[in-house]
């Protein structure tokens, strides 16, 4: 039992790291530690977290996709822009925003499957074409007039307290962590991307495996921009610029690999949460923006060392 | 592969014959020590992976290393050249006495190791491989890199040793031999007077080792010291001087190769009487299990060809024969260009493993770190890649079924494992391979093809993975072997198809086989 804890810890020490962040902000700040602000930090990390799933998926099969930012932005844009200019109904319109990130996710997979493109590049690519599109259609200017009844997504609770998008959040960790440990898919992206030559010849479809995490990711990705759209209320070209970023340091900070094979999202989402604490706390006591940068940068680089450092010694 | 065959001087043969004789009464006059290291040991862990060991190495000799996996062979050579430091012991370089090495250290004395996985950079040229880290080349005049100097050089070592190979050309280009070779001209650049060599023939066809085997007598005519690690047997008694055998961390003896029995050596790395296990031909004829007719694709030309149910039928040929991508097709791994397959009768056409896997086929491959386990993740996940979507339901794992045939498969195939739930690359070869059979064979397949299944696996593992084989083939499954071990391919095969050049040469008989008849076929003199 003490073994197992020990085990769990070593394992989990990125949640130390979280457990000691929320101690040093509760001692700099009485208004940190508040139910409300509690409530706050799950809002504003709901988003990341749900990509962050989708994204461990990704990274698990051996891949990357640097266009999660984008994606939301052409969502965001593009459902406004149906509402508002074509009179789209708006679940409609919705439904084929979440549609449309999911397609994105399948391309992505399958040029990179088919063509044998690092997936770096490939999604480098599509990162730069769905900035460009979603200021081609939205002429550089937000889009006001999302539906009330819409923004409650965004910006509502359930019993006054939880927020709707927490919930949100919660539906899909869970949705990610069955599909990793309990499928025969989940098993499969381990395999692919810790050796995808051993994978294929173990009679795996490591083409259908490979697209599947990054249209998961797609249709993940959705979610997580309705979400976005309906908590800022409009369409904006500029939104979720350098997301993807946020979102690869967080899984990393979880101790998801870069280079395939390992990883889980309940690390992912501590790594989410960790970084939701760090922004939010050092607003709270004042902190400003660039600083918060600098903050998380090194917060990542001294957790990966302590990581890489960890394992060496371990082998050794 | 097979435009680069390495082309040595056939004349070694004949000096290395002349000299063999010469050497060993040398050595009886003038004992003269290279190398001695005493009372060597080494924990870790827990495990003592060296225990007081102590050997003198000669200066010229030919020194074999053997025993099991995890005997300690690998910690001592790593001892040797510097990569771990003993807990106790000294070693003796000549009169210099270290208590431990260190990379550099070891290279200053003379020390250079061939490791199996080669040191080399892809993407640099063979001259710039050889004197990679060797600063006097361009300390001479300035610190500016002459490439013509490396270039004429590099080709003063390689043809010292007898080599052709061109110093410009680029390593990703040149045969795996070929990279050995550079390796051991490495050594000799950095004027090695002590080679080791960590099961060097593994990765070579016959005629490769044969050339090896020719630079080895030659290096010793110059006085170099080799230690030899090898799990051929045939190997030690054709080149060794002496053996040493290692079990269990300790030195078990040390011994001049022709003063002891090949059966006698076996059961002292063992310690325990191990049977060869001789195959009789007990086989009875089934049904055609796989059939080709004039298969061509992946460089193979009109293979056609039937294995039977219950019969194991062994493929021989040199490297680039053909044997490996004639698998490779008959798996889905490579496609194939024209010609029909039939599986039980039926013709399919086989375009990815997944076919293959879903007509039954199993595919055991020669490389067995990259292609045959995904040594990263557990034992457990590998035994059932292939068939999780069988035991799922729904997409979900039915993890209670999971865990009876890992267990089931654990008990059949005596894999050495503390946890089904540790990682592959924590296992040694031998278990590694029992892994990597026991996932296909959980497939049930009825046609199984083994590609070179005993390779980098110790006596007592092989004997086992022959054990299986005969086994599968009771059962009735269908069972291609392809092997680089005349031995095992003679001793284990019903029936022999031989290759060359990519075509069959012929078929023969369990009653016709002979080793001189199979080589002659494979080489293309019959």
């Amino acid at each position: 039992m003490i073994l197992k804890l020990v085990n769990f810890v070593r394992q989990y020490a990125i949640i130390v790291v979280l457990f000691a962040l929320v101690i040093v902000f509760s001692i700099l700040s009485p208004a940190f530690s508040t139910l409300n602000n509690a409530m706050n930090i799950v809002r504003q990390i709901s988003m990341m977290s749900i990509v962050a799933v989708g994204f461990t998926f990704v990274l698990i099969g051996g891949g990357l996709d640097l266009s999660v930012g984008s994606q939301i932005a052409i969502m965001n844009v593009s459902v406004a822009f149906m509402i508002v200019n074509l009179g789209f109904n708006p679940i409609l319109a919705v439904i084929i925003g979440i549609a449309m990130t999911t397609g994105i996710g399948w391309f992505n997979g399958f040029m990179i499957t088919k063509t044998g493109i690092p997936p770096l590049i490939a999604t480098l690519a599509m990162l730069t074409t769905l900035r460009g599109a979603t200021y081609l259609i939205s002429k550089g200017y937000p889009i006001y007039g999302i539906p009330d009844y819409l923004k409650v997504i965004g910006q509502g609770n359930i019993f006054n307290v939880i927020p709707i998008p927490g919930v949100i959040m919660v539906v899909v960790i869970a949705f990610g962590i069955i599909l990793l440990n309990k499928t025969y898919i989940g098993r499969h992206f381990y395999a692919l991307g810790s050796n995808t030559e051993a994978t294929r010849l173990a009679g795996i479809n490591i083409h259908f495996t490979r697209t599947a995490t990054y249209t998961l990711l797609g249709f993940l990705t959705g979610i997580a921009g309705l979400v976005m759209l309906t908590r800022v209320g409009s369409g904006q070209p500029n939104i979720a610029d350098g997301f993807e970023l946020m979102v690869l340091t967080a899984v990393v900070l979880g101790g998801v690999s870069v280079n395939g094979g390992k990883g889980n999202i309940p690390g992912a989402i501590i790594g989410a949460a960790i970084i939701g604490v760090l922004n939010n706390g050092m607003s709270i006591i004042g902190a400003n923006d660039y600083w918060q940068k600098v903050i998380t940068g090194m917060v990542l680089f001294a957790v990966v060392v302590f990581d890489s450092m960890s394992r060496t010694k371990r082998k050794s | 592969m097979e435009m680069h065959t390495v082309q040595v001087s056939k004349s070694w043969g004949i000096y290395l014959l002349e000299s063999k004789i010469g050497e060993e009464r040398d050595m009886t006059n003038t004992v003269d020590n290279v190398l001695s290291i005493q009372n060597i040991s080494k924990r870790y862990a827990g495990i003592q992976a060296l225990d007081n060991i102590s050997i003198d190495f000669q200066k010229g000799e030919t020194h074999a290393l053997v025993g099991e996996n995890g005997a300690g062979k690998s910690t001592l050579i790593k001892i040797i050249s510097g990569a771990e430091v003993p807990d106790s012991g000294k070693l003796v370089f000549n009169d210099q006495v270290f208590d431990k090495m260190t990379p550099h250290l070891a290279q200053c004395v003379g020390v250079a190791t061939i490791y199996q996985e080669f040191n080399l950079f892809p993407t640099l040229s063979v001259a710039e491989n050889i004197f990679m880290g060797d600063e006097t080349l361009s300390n001479e005049s300035s610190r500016l890199y002459h490439k013509k100097e490396y270039i004429m050089k590099a080709k003063k070592v390689l043809d010292s040793m007898n080599i052709n190979i061109n110093p410009m050309e680029l390593i990703e280009n040149i045969t795996i031999a070929k990279m050995q070779l550079v390796e051991i001209a490495k050594a000799i650049a950095k004027n090695a007077k002590i080679l080791i060599m960590d099961e060097p023939t593994a990765p070579l066809s016959t005629n490769e080792t044969e050339d090896l085997f020719k630079l080895i007598g030659h290096l010793k005519q110059q006085g170099v010291t080799i230690i030899y690690i090898s799990h051929r047997l045939d190997e030690l008694y054709r080149i060794s001087d002496r053996v040493t055998v290692m079990r269990d961390g300790k030195k078990i003896l040390t011994t001049k190769t022709e003063d002891i029995t090949r059966h006698e050596l076996i059961c002292q790395m063992a310690n325990r009487k191990v049977e060869e296990i001789d195959f009789k031909s007990t086989w009875e004829k089934g049904d055609v299990a796989l059939e080709t007719q004039e298969l061509c694709g992946n460089g193979l030309k009109d293979i056609s060809f039937s294995v039977h149910c219950g019969e194991i039928l062994g493929i021989g040929g040199l490297l680039g024969a053909g044997r490996t991508e004639l698998a490779r097709i008959l798996f889905g791994a490579d496609k194939a260009e024209s010609g029909k397959i039939f599986v039980h009768g039926n013709q399919v056409e086989i375009k990815t493993p997944k076919h293959a896997v879903s007509f039954g086929i199993a595919y055991v491959p020669e490389d067995r770190k990259h292609h045959g386990a995904i040594l990263s993740l557990p034992i457990n996940w590998n035994i059932t890649l292939p068939i999780l979507k069988r035991i799922s339901k729904m997409g979900f794992l039915k993890k209670k079924e999971e865990r009876i045939i890992v267990n089931t498969q654990k008990d059949n195939f005596l894999i050495k494992a503390s946890t089904m739930s540790q990682s592959v690359e924590s296992l040694s070869g031998g278990n590694q391979q029992k892994v990597v059979l026991a996932k296909w064979l959980a497939s049930k397949p009825s046609i199984l093809i083994l590609d070179e299944p005993t390779r980098g696996v110790d006596v007592n593992a092989k004997q086992e993975i022959y054990q299986m084989i005969g086994e599968f083939a009771r059962q009735g499954m269908a069972i291609i072997f392809i092997s680089s071990e005349m031995d095992e391919l003679l001793n284990i095969s019903d029936r022999l198809m031989v290759l060359n050049e990519k075509r069959i040469v012929s078929f023969l008989e369990k009653n016709e086989f002979s080793q001189n008849k199979v080589l002659a076929m494979a080489s293309g003199i019959i």
